[in-house]
């Protein structure tokens, strides 16, 4: 059942304390200094959201593990709940990616069925060779 | 013979700082020459994978190898060459501008330039300059470096760590270590504040449950071969470990998240003049150190929180980098500029009121105020229209307890200011008037909490 709830706002700099105290099917906020604090306390106290980031294998042609590159960053398309943050973990773990990838690749569609996409956070040239840019 | 290349502006470092000030410079019309020492462009933020990056800059909501995908492209677009593993060894001044010794795998070269762009960033605290002796097993690492192994080479630092340090690096590789199954007994901070963003610590230890000890530091590491744990102890309000407190936590890796210090060892052997405070060089609004010719941006100049004002300041030492390269740059006026009592730091140092336009100022204060403070800029010209220069010049670099009861040029009141979040403002230094002998700024905490 729905509790009362204080958090710290981690919209802005400013880190107001939140509480937010159930009322009917949401919640309502106090401790909130403009519009877009409520709004993000409402959504922290039914389910929080976070967006994930992390990386991927990257392999060569061969199935061996790129020397150079060994590791391609990857990010959510949209933000997705705390609670299956360390389960999605898992879920990506089992990702390897091969050269060419531009970023904004989809590296693993629909995670965990959330609807959520992870996307290649980086570019990797095709091969080993890589000009610095 | 050594190989000697000719150019009109070099940038050292290929970070975010450098790939911007290179890319202004040549949108200026003057192609740079980039010197970095690793093989690929972006700096830190190559191994940045989380996000938060861009939000002023490009109001989204960027990870680190994507705000370094843009800056590439638009170095790349503007026709930057990049000079890559390649290491600085000296610089020193010429008759026209500054010649550079550079080593690499093709052997030692000469490159010369009339400008000289200082993009070198910052270096990490070591435990070995936060006091921390003793045997010196395997497992102790910097923050950044275990961020290094993590994100770029996918290697594990350890199975259970202690952080000593609430810096946001820290606090980013607390929640980092946790998603990759890493245990993180605590973060252990001297201080009686966390010293990182609250949304960091918000996002980064609570969310996963991870214990943030404030008033408490590491006094002891363990091990042979390799770290066994650590002596842990709170602290009275003078830093020192309080007696009786002591207790030793079992850990196989302690990471050091102690603050970052501006890189400026070829600054210094240019003779640039460093702040003591920033412990970067001093400059003007145009990013142009107190030495001709000489131009530093990002985190050389003074640590930043935010990438997006690391680029902006990169974007203003390129296009002057550019002006002088070319000789379109008119000789400076330089009003010096004091920040009372309240500021930790204020950059820039000076405003060059020779060519009018905006001047932005960064800031931190020295302590916590929830309350905020109202932050005025003004003009101090107390010493008198009448009076020589030169005693007018005295009068203002004496002048550390002059009041901004001259022209105001800025006021603001801020709702809450904390040391670790920078704030910035922006003046018009057309408005400063020639017969300025400082800009002072002022911090007023009787002015809080209105407005």
């Amino acid at each position: 059942m729905a509790e009362r709830k204080e958090f710290t706002c981690i919209v802005c700099p400013r880190g107001c304390a939140l509480v937010a105290v159930p009322d009917g099917a949401t919640y309502s906020i106090s401790g909130h200094a403009c519009a877009r604090g409520e709004e993000w306390g409402v959504q922290e106290a039914v389910q929080p959201l976070r967006s994930l980031t992390t990386t991927v294998r990257v392999v060569l042609p061969d199935g061996s593990d790129s020397k150079r590159r060994p590791r391609l960053p990857v990010r959510s398309s949209s933000d997705m709940p705390l609670a299956r943050v360390l389960e999605a973990m898992e879920a990506i773990d089992a990702v390897e990616v091969r050269a060419p990838v531009r970023a904004g690749d989809v590296v693993l569609a629909d995670l965990m069925g959330l609807g959520v996409d992870m996307l290649a956070a980086d570019s990797l040239p095709a091969g080993e060779d890589d000009d610095g840019y | 013979m050594i190989d000697v290349i000719e150019t009109g502006a070099v940038v050292l470092g290929g970070g975010p700082a450098g790939l911007a000030a290179a890319s202004s410079c040549a949108e200026a019309g003057v192609a740079p020459l980039v010197i970095e020492r690793e093989e690929r462009l972006g700096g830190i933020l190559k191994q940045c994978i989380h996000d938060g990056f861009g939000l002023v800059r490009y109001k989204e909501k960027l990870t680190g190898p994507e705000y370094a995908l843009r800056d590439r492209a638009r170095a790349r677009a503007a026709g930057v060459p990049a000079m890559l593993e390649t290491f600085v060894s000296s610089a020193r001044r010429t008759d026209d501008g500054f010649s550079l010794h550079c080593v690499n795998r093709g052997g030692v070269h000469e490159v010369r330039c009339r400008s000289l762009v200082l993009a070198t960033g910052c270096r990490e605290r070591t435990d070995r300059q936060v006091f921390i002796h003793g045997d010196r097993p395997a497992g102790v690492y910097t923050a950044g470096l275990a961020q290094y192994m993590v994100n770029v080479q996918g290697l594990l630092p350890g199975r259970r760590v202690v952080i000593l340090g609430s810096g946001d690096i820290g606090l980013i590789m607390a929640r980092r270590l946790t998603l990759e199954g890493v245990e993180v007994e605590g973060v252990y901070e001297i201080k009686p504040e966390p010293s990182g963003l609250t949304r960091n610590v918000r996002q980064c230890l609570h969310d996963f449950g991870i214990p943030l000890h404030l008033s408490a530091t590491v006094t002891a590491v363990h091990g042979r071969g390799r770290v066994k744990g650590v002596t842990v102890a709170d602290v009275d309000d003078r830093l020192r470990p309080l007696p009786g407190t002591e207790r030793d936590v079992p850990c196989d890796t302690l990471v050091l998240s102690v603050g970052l210090i501006p890189e400026n060892e070829l600054a210094a052997s240019l003779d640039v003049p460093i702040d003591p405070v920033t412990r970067g060089p001093r400059v003007d609004q145009n990013m142009h150190t107190l030495a001709d010719g000489v131009f530093a941006c990002g985190n050389a100049v003074h640590v930043n929180d935010l990438v997006d004002y690391v680029s902006e300041s990169g974007d203003a030492a390129g296009r002057s980098a550019a002006r002088w390269a070319t000789g379109d740059a008119r000789p400076r006026t330089l009003v010096p500029v004091k920040a009372g009592a309240g500021f930790l730091s204020a950059v820039p140092q000076f405003v060059d009121i020779s060519g009018g336009g905006q001047a932005t100022f960064f800031f931190r204060t020295n302590a916590v105020l929830p309350d905020g403070a109202l932050v005025s800029a003004a003009v101090d010209a107390g010493a008198g229209a009448g009076e020589p220069t030169g005693a007018r010049a005295n009068a203002a670099a004496d002048g550390t307890q002059a009041s901004a009861t001259g022209r105001a040029l800025f006021s603001r009141r801020y709702r809450s200011l904390r040391p670790p979040e920078m704030e910035r403002f922006t003046v018009d230094a057309g408005a400063v008037g020639d017969d300025a002998d400082a800009i002072v700024l002022t911090l007023d905490r009787k002015e809080a909490g209105r407005g």
